[in-house]
C-alpha cells in the first residue's frame, strides 16, 4: 500500500534555529494522522514542507510517492491546503473565492462553478455565498477556507490547526467535515494544538516537541504509556492527611499526589473501578468523609504532559510549585 | 506550466485584484485624487511662475504639465503593486497560491496587470479633468501615444515595486521603501519644470534619469513633436526595467517565506 505522505530523517533550519531536527514519519493512503503539539514545536513547518511551502534542510519528503521537493507541480495537484490563518480574500464572495481556487487546480469554468456550488452547500454558506467574505464570521471564514483547498479535490488533505480559536459549535461543524472526508477515503494530515481534537479525528497521533517527534502511535497507545487510571478526591481538612495517606495504601500502585493549597489527592491504581469501590469501603470504615471522589481514565493530556516534562500548557507555572510528592 | 496555463492563471488573478478595485472605489478614487490634486495646484498654485519659465513659444503650462503628471501618476500608482503584494504576502492567501499547481508567474503578473487597467482608468480620468481645464492633445495619434506611453512604463515600474513590496516585511514598509526612490525621482526631474532652471551639478543627474525624457517622450508625444529621440529611449528603458525586474520578482516571490 502506497504512504501517504512519507517522511525520512528531516531537517528544517532557518539560521540558527532548528526548527525540525531529524523527523521521521509517515501515513497509510486513506487514514487521518495527527501531529500534536505546543506552539513552535515544528507542526506547521512539516505541513508547510509536505504541502511544497518549504524545502526541508536535508532528508526526503514524499506525498503519494513524489518528492516534494523534485517534482513540486504533481505535489500541488494532489493536495489541498487549509490553514490556520484563513486564505481567502475579504473583498471577495465566499462564491468567488471558491471559484477562483477551482479554476487555479486547473478545473474547466463549468466545473469549477458547479463544485464551488456543490462545496458552498456542504459547508452550510449558502445563505452568505455571494456575500463579501468581510462579512463573514470566524467560524465561516474557516470553513471557507477549508472548502477551497477542497475544490481541486485532493487526495491527501494538509489541516494546519483548523479549528484553532474557534466556539465550540464552529469547531463541531468543521469536525462534521472532516468526518465526512474521512468516510470518502480521504488521506489527511492534521495538526492541532487540542489533545481532544487528535482523539477525536486521528488514527494515529505524533507527538511533536521542539522539532522532534517524542512518541507516536494510537490514542490508545499512547494512554495506556500512562499505565492506568487514577482515583481523585478532596479531603474535608489538611488534619485528615495522615489518615487518608494510610487508608490508600493498599490500592495505590504508586505514589499519590497530593496538593496542599486545593486538599485533592490523586491516586495511581491498577484496575479504576474495582480499586474505587474497595477505597469507598476503606474511607467510610476510616470515618473519612471526602468530597469530588471520582475516578480518571487518561486522557491525551496526561499523556502530554508526562512526555513534555509538564513543561507546556498551563501547568507550566502552577505544576511543580504546588504539589508535593508524598512518601510512602 | 504551460504558457496558455500562465495566460488563464494571470487573467483569474487579473480578476481578483481588479474586483477589489470595483468593491473598494475608494482606493481608485483616492488613486485619481491625488495626481488631480497635484494638477490642479501645479497649474493654478505655482503654474503662474513657472508657466514663464516654459519658454517654447505656443506652448501652455498645462500642455507642459499634464504629460509629465502622468508619469508621475504612474510612479505612485506603481507604488500601491508593491502595497497590494507585501499585503498578500503577510497574509495567509499567498501559502495557498504556492500550494496549486498554478503558474508561479501569475500572482504578481496578474496584480500588475490589473494595475495596468487601474492606471487606464486614472489616466482617463485625468485626461478629462485636463480638457476642463484647458489642456488640448495635439491629435489623436498623439493621444493614444502619450496613454500608451504612460502605460507602458507604468507596467515596468509596477514591477519594480512589485519587487520592493515583497522585499519588504510588511504594506507600511513597502510604502515607505517605496517612496525613498519616488520623491527624488518625480521631483529631480522634468516633469514639473524645465531643465535648464536647475543648477548644473543638478542637471547632470536628472537629464539622465528615466522620469525626465519619460516625462519628455509624453511631451513630446502630446504635442506631436520627436526630436530627441525620447521615446525610443523610454521603450528602451522600459525593456531594460522589465528584463531586470521580472526575473528579479519572481525569484522574490519564489523565496519569500511569508
Amino acid at each position: 500500500m502506497q504512504h501517504a505522505f512519507d517522511l525520512k530523517d528531516i531537517t528544517k533550519h532557518f539560521g540558527a534555529v532548528k526548527a525540525l531536527n531529524g523527523v521521521t514519519l509517515h501515513s497509510d493512503e486513506g487514514k487521518v494522522f495527527a501531529l500534536l503539539g505546543p506552539n513552535g514545536a515544528g507542526k506547521t513547518t512539516i505541513v508547510r514542507i509536505l504541502s511544497t511551502l518549504l524545502e526541508p534542510s536535508s532528508g526526503s519528503a514524499l506525498v503519494h510517492g513524489l518528492d516534494v521537493v523534485k517534482k513540486p507541480k504533481e505535489v500541488r495537484e494532489i493536495i489541498g491546503l487549509a490553514g490556520q490563518y484563513a486564505a481567502v480574500d475579504e473583498f471577495q464572495t465566499g462564491f468567488e473565492n471558491i471559484y477562483m481556487v477551482g479554476l487555479l487546480y486547473g478545473l474547466k469554468r463549468a466545473d469549477a462553478r458547479k463544485r464551488s456550488h456543490e462545496l458552498i452547500e456542504r459547508l452550510g454558506l449558502s445563505k452568505a455565498a455571494d456575500r463579501q467574505v468581510k462579512t463573514y464570521s470566524g467560524g465561516m471564514r474557516r470553513r471557507l477556507d477549508l472548502g477551497a483547498s477542497l475544490v481541486g479535490q485532493p487526495k491527501i488533505l494538509f489541516l494546519d490547526e483548523p479549528t484553532t480559536g474557534l466556539d465550540p459549535g464552529s469547531r463541531q461543524s468543521i469536525w462534521q467535515i472532516v468526518h465526512e472526508l474521512i468516510d470518502q477515503g480521504t488521506s489527511i494530515l492534521l495538526t492541532t494544538q487540542y489533545l481532544e481534537e487528535a482523539d477525536e479525528l486521528a488514527d494515529t497521533i505524533a507527538v511533536v516537541d521542539e522539532g522532534k517527534v517524542i512518541a507516536e502511535g494510537t490514542s490508545d497507545q499512547l494512554k495506556s504509556r500512562l499505565g492506568g487510571d487514577t482515583i481523585e478526591f478532596q479531603l474535608e481538612s489538611i488534619k485528615d492527611l495522615s489518615s487518608a495517606e494510610e487508608v490508600v495504601k493498599s490500592v495505590a500502585k504508586s505514589s499519590p499526589d497530593f496538593n496542599q493549597d486545593t486538599l485533592v489527592m490523586r491516586i495511581p491504581v491498577h484496575n479504576g473501578s474495582k480499586d474505587l469501590m474497595v477505597l469507598v469501603e476503606k474511607l467510610n470504615r476510616a470515618k473519612l468523609n471526602v468530597n469530588a471522589l471520582s475516578l480518571h481514565r487518561p486522557s491525551l493530556d496526561d499523556v502530554f504532559l508526562a512526555l513534555t516534562g509538564n513543561r507546556t500548557q498551563s501547568q507550566e507555572s502552577e505544576q511543580p510549585k504546588n504539589k508535593k510528592r508524598m512518601k510512602r | 506550466m504551460n504558457f496558455l496555463g500562465a495566460v488563464r492563471d494571470t487573467w483569474v488573478m487579473s480578476v481578483r485584484n481588479l474586483r477589489r478595485y470595483i468593491r473598494l472605489p475608494q482606493l481608485l478614487f483616492f488613486s485619481s485624487v491625488q495626481p488631480i490634486m497635484f494638477l490642479l495646484l501645479f497649474n493654478y498654485v505655482f503654474g503662474g511662475a513657472l508657466g514663464s519659465s516654459v519658454r517654447i513659444p505656443g506652448i501652455k503650462y498645462i500642455d507642459f504639465l499634464l504629460p509629465g503628471i502622468l508619469v508621475q501618476m504612474v510612479m505612485f500608482g506603481g507604488v500601491q503593486t508593491g502595497i497590494g503584494l507585501a499585503d498578500d504576502m503577510g497574509k495567509g492567501i499567498v501559502d495557498r497560491f504556492r500550494s496549486l499547481p498554478m503558474s508561479r508567474l501569475a500572482v504578481v503578473a496578474g496584480r500588475t496587470f490589473a494595475d495596468v487597467v487601474r492606471n487606464l482608468t486614472v489616466i482617463a480620468i485625468m485626461i478629462a479633468v485636463g480638457y476642463l481645464i484647458g489642456f488640448r492633445f495635439n491629435s489623436a495619434l498623439a493621444a493614444l501615444g502619450m496613454v500608451a506611453i504612460a502605460l507602458l512604463f507604468g507596467y515596468a515600474l509596477s514591477w519594480v515595486f512589485a519587487f520592493i513590496g515583497m522585499m519588504a516585511k510588511d504594506s507600511e514598509t513597502a510604502q515607505l521603501a517605496s517612496f525613498v526612490f519616488i520623491f527624488p525621482l518625480t521631483f529631480a526631474s522634468g516633469v514639473f519644470v524645465p531643465i535648464q532652471t536647475m543648477p548644473s551639478w543638478l542637471q547632470v543627474f536628472v537629464r539622465n534619469q528615466p522620469v525626465t525624457f519619460i516625462a519628455e517622450a509624453s511631451r513630446q508625444l502630446a504635442l506631436g513633436v520627436n526630436e530627441q529621440g525620447a521615446i525610443w529611449k523610454t521603450i528602451v528603458w522600459v525593456i531594460g526595467l522589465l528584463a531586470v525586474f521580472v526575473p528579479l520578482a519572481m525569484w522574490q516571490y519564489k523565496r519569500r517565506v511569508s
